[in-house]
């Protein structure tokens, strides 16, 4: 009797773990299913909703059209390329050697990171305008030269822009792997009578290469589908990308059939690339994970240690440094590309953003919201996902794992695109709200928090869980008292991750704000328009300190190659 | 010499006279509200509505100052400024309204022809301010008392007198083309920008698409707002203005910046920027009372003094030493023609400048 009745206790209790699994599951699928949907069906029929395929040819037939296609495709080659040939040497001397300041070259790698694309482009615009570019004056004035030395208004100095802020993407995958890289098999070549550049060609190289791909993959997709960038230095040189051309096709009247059919192409080829990367790597990627094996031994490097530093550093010039003090200077000078001086400096610009500019306020409380709101959003959701398909729960959960890594093939400007076809008409009105921005940023940075979490899960074994349910708990309960803890700082980690994330988002947001639902990213773009340049540097380091606040706030920085948040948007 | 007020006259002489009887003045006038004045009353009804939203193209430093001026008369009534490039903003209204958001209370394009698109719709609210029933010509209102007036300016050209000597300096738009301006001009875009746009459509009909072609092989830099080339010409990025707010360049003039107008000898494009409420307002009582508040003497000459702007006003005068409007040769305003050919100069610019 006795027995019988333990036995049936847990199952008298209602477990809804199936009920809310399912529920998630279709909320992911209107979360990414409608919006795609709203846009296929507008890029395949006329105004009238007739099926027709006009609108691929009037983009297809048009050099207005076909240019931007093949200078993002040139951007996005360029970009993804100088990305490895930066981020590969820098991943593996902080890795891998015993090059000094490892840790500050991290940390600096991630203040990149979080530096939002946008800003940086607009700090280079200070720093590099062909004429009033603080480099350009002070080449001129020690050379007496005429001619600039560089003109950011160029594709050129578009792509160097963007490689800027792609890189940390290429760098974080490859310190990872490098990281995670069993010592033994290089010790191994070497005991083999392997030489150090030996090892490395056949041993440390092969190994890291899915990794330097998988880079170079997001590299390109990022540098393919950024707005911000393009948007501040291609257009005043007279020519557009793919993004930018999406976005002018909104102007009045706006044409929303093309502007669908013209983010069809992106979305395909991101599609293409996903699976080319697959059909390339296969599994090799994981081959390095398993098993213990010793920590690597850093390989010595002697004199070339501080060369190596030196190395390190002077790329870091150019994300980091030279733009954070172009917009420091900007914020505290009466003219933003005049440097500086003790009896010059103003807080003029500092009291203008915070007492005159009224949309400050409203923009900083709306992008706390949101980031705030996505990234709690963002996790839980994330977090279920992988619980789900790690744990394998429920029959379909291969489809809610490709659901939650679908977006990936989204670029932020196809989204708002289809957010905002789907989300101006019925059953769902939410243009107008922050919820729409809610929805556009957690289908932007579900990929990569799913991708975290589902690498902290497979660390966690399911026996610590089955034991929790023999003692009588439901799934829900085992999940909160047992594996919540245990997942506490990759929970964080992705948390932090999807607040920068929403920070550094403004090709959705641009589609998709209205005058009450601004945010920080729409309004620095906003006044890059009207080239107010010294609020636009207020604003934008008001913003990186936001930044930095809170993720110290919620917990340290996720230090790169430190475990689960290490993994950035990767596929 | 005696110092004269901008006075209608002023404004015919100047020729900029917006095509009358075509826009502005229609038949049905005796619609037009009876005109009210700043009264306790309204004042209270707004503060009670604590708010205003206020979609404008002005430049931002300036417009945010003339909010607070609002602000500092009417305690308890905060103004949010919704700054874009009036293309820009109409694009939005129109997505906005379409959508059913109705966030705007009061408007002010520098692109006249935005009304009447909006009258047409009849998204705006009849509101009559007593000063401009009194004080303002029959060609700068609208005769069923939908909108006014309630600034005027110039898109001209401009240089930095660090980078060109005053003789070098060109004179008209036809010296743009000279090949030693190449890569040395910048100009906004009229997709973004209503002065822009207003300043192109005047420029095209008086010296024709062919000079649009010729200045787009100059290898222009290629801004968007029509605040943003003062800014560029001067932090020195440019040497020249091609076109751009002329306020803009007074100021920073005044300011003490290495940059001075220049009127060209064809004439120099002038905009009006017409303010008028939306009928949707969620703030009506504020809005009319920033309404009445911004056309009255007081702020109208407030708003000439600190943004170099010009006011139809009767009673407003010029600040001493700033040019007078009646002393420059300027192109004649048209907001129809504007509106009947929105869509071909976006369309044949874009072309033209590959942006």
């Amino acid at each position: 009797m006795t027995t019988v009745t333990t036995a049936d206790t847990p199952k008298r209790r209602l477990d809804l773990t199936r009920p809310v699994l399912w529920l998630f599951a279709a909320f992911m699928i209107v979360l990414i299913v409608l919006p795609l949907s709203w846009l296929v069906v507008f890029a395949f029929t006329d105004k009238a909703r007739r099926p027709t395929l006009q609108n691929f040819v009037t983009l297809f037939t048009d050099p207005a059209f076909l240019d931007p296609l093949m200078t993002t495709a040139i951007i996005a080659t360029t970009s993804a390329t100088i990305c490895c040939l930066v981020a590969a040497p820098i991943g593996w001397l902080v890795s891998r050697t015993d090059m000094p300041g490892r840790q500050i070259i991290r940390a600096l790698v991630t203040a990149s990171f979080v530096t939002p694309p946008f800003l940086g482009a607009v700090a280079w615009e200070l720093l590099a305008a062909p004429n009033s570019g603080m480099l350009n004056q002070l080449y001129r004035y020690l050379t007496g030269a005429e001619d600039p030395l560089f003109d950011i208004y160029s594709l050129t100095g578009l792509i160097f822009v963007i490689s800027c802020y792609t890189f940390p993407f290429v760098f974080v995958l490859v310190a990872n792997a490098l990281d995670n890289m069993p010592g033994e098999l290089e010790d191994a070549s070497a005991i083999l009578g392997g030489k150090a550049w030996t090892t490395a060609r056949r041993v440390t190289i092969p190994l890291a290469l899915p990794a330097l791909v998988a880079g170079a993959l997001i590299a390109f997709l990022q540098a393919m589908t950024l707005f911000g960038s393009p948007a501040i230095l291609a257009l005043p040189a007279g020519f557009h990308t793919m993004t930018t051309k999406i976005w002018s096709l909104f102007q009045y009247p706006p044409k929303l059939e093309l502007a669908a059919a013209a983010a069809v192409p992106l979305l395909l080829l991101t599609i293409l690339l996903l699976q080319g990367q697959k059909f390339l790597l296969g599994r090799r990627g994981f081959s390095v994970v398993g098993g213990k094996y010793g920590a690597p031994r850093p390989i010595e490097m002697g004199g070339w240690r501080w060369a190596a530093l030196a190395f390190c550093l002077l790329v870091l010039l150019n994300p980091v440094f030279l733009p954070y003090f172009a917009l420091l200077n900007a914020a505290f000078s009466p003219n933003a590309t005049t440097l500086v001086t003790p009896s010059t400096a103003t807080l003029h610009n500092v009291v203008f953003v915070f007492t005159e500019l009224s949309s400050t306020q409203l923009a900083l409380k709306n992008t706390v919201i949101l980031g705030a709101s996505t990234a709690t959003v963002g996790t839980i959701l994330a977090l279920v996902v992988a619980y789900v398909t790690t744990r394998r729960v429920i029959a379909s959960h291969r489809l809610l794992g490709f659901l939650a890594t679908a977006p990936v093939a989204v670029p932020g400007i196809v989204l708002g695109v289809g957010l905002f076809l789907s989300y101006t008409r019925p059953p769902f009105v939410l243009y107008g709200t922050l919820w729409i921005l809610l929805l556009a940023f957690l289908t932007i940075n579900l990929p990569s928090a799913y991708q975290q979490l589902q690498a902290a899960f497979a660390t966690i074994h399911p026996e610590l869980e089955d034991a929790s349910r023999i003692l009588g708990a439901t799934r829900l309960q085992a999940l909160r008292q047992i594996t919540a803890p245990l997942l506490r700082t990759g929970v964080i980690a992705t948390w932090c991750f999807i607040f920068i994330g929403v920070m550094r988002e403004l090709s959705a947001a641009i589609v998709l704000f209205t005058s009450q639902t601004k945010v920080l990213s729409v309004l620095i773009y906003d006044l890059n328009e009207s080239g107010d340049l010294a609020a636009i540097a207020v604003l934008g380091i008001a913003m990186l300190v936001i930044t930095f606040t809170v993720v110290l706030a919620v917990n340290r920085i996720p230090m790169f190659g430190g475990g689960a948040g290490a993994r950035l948007r990767n596929s | 010499m005696k110092r004269r007020k901008l006075s209608r006259r002023d404004i015919l002489q100047g020729s900029i006279a917006l095509a009358a009887g075509t826009v502005f003045a229609s038949p049905a006038r005796a619609q037009a509200p009876e005109p009210v004045a700043v009264t306790p009353a309204l004042v209270e009804a707004a503060k009670k509505e604590g708010k205003l939203i206020f979609y404008s193209s002005i430049d931002l430093p300036v417009g945010e100052k003339l909010g607070k001026a609002f602000e500092a008369a009417f305690p308890g009534i905060t103004i949010q400024i919704e700054r874009s490039g009036s293309e820009r903003l109409f694009q939005r209204i129109d997505q906005e309204f379409a959508s059913n958001i109705r966030a705007a209370d009061i408007i002010n394009s520098s692109d006249a022809s935005h009304f009447i698109s909006w009258k047409k719709n009849g998204w705006l609210m009849p509101f009559v301010p007593e000063d401009v029933a009194k004080h303002f010509p029959e060609n700068y209102r609208d005769p069923d008392g939908l909108f006014a007036t309630s600034r005027v300016w110039l898109s001209s050209i401009a240089y930095n007198t660090n980078l060109v000597k005053p003789e070098d300096a060109p004179k008209s738009f036809a010296d743009l083309l000279d090949p030693r301006w190449a890569g040395k001009m910048v100009k906004g875009h009229p997709a973004y920008s209503g002065t822009i746009m207003t300043a192109t459509f005047q420029m095209v009909r008086e010296l024709g698409w062919e000079y649009m072609e010729k200045l787009a092989k100059q290898r222009v830099m290629q801004v968007q707002s029509s605040t943003d080339p003062p800014k560029k010409l001067s932090l020195g990025e440019r040497a020249v203005m091609a076109d751009g707010n002329e306020y803009g360049i007074v100021l920073l003039k005044e300011a003490g910046q290495p940059v001075e107008p220049v009127y060209p000898t064809e004439g120099t494009p002038t905009i009006s920027g017409p303010t008028g409420i939306f009928k949707t307002a969620p703030h009506p009582n504020a809005a009319k009372l920033f309404q009445a508040w911004l056309h009255t003497r007081e702020t109208q000459q407030f708003f000439v003094d600190f943004t170099a702007q010009y006011s139809i006003h009767a009673q407003v005068q010029s600040k001493p030493g700033r040019r007078k409007i009646s002393d420059i040769k300027l192109m004649k305003e048209d907001a129809e023609g504007v509106e009947k050919m929105t869509e071909e100069i976006k369309t044949r610019y874009a072309r033209l400048f590959r942006v």
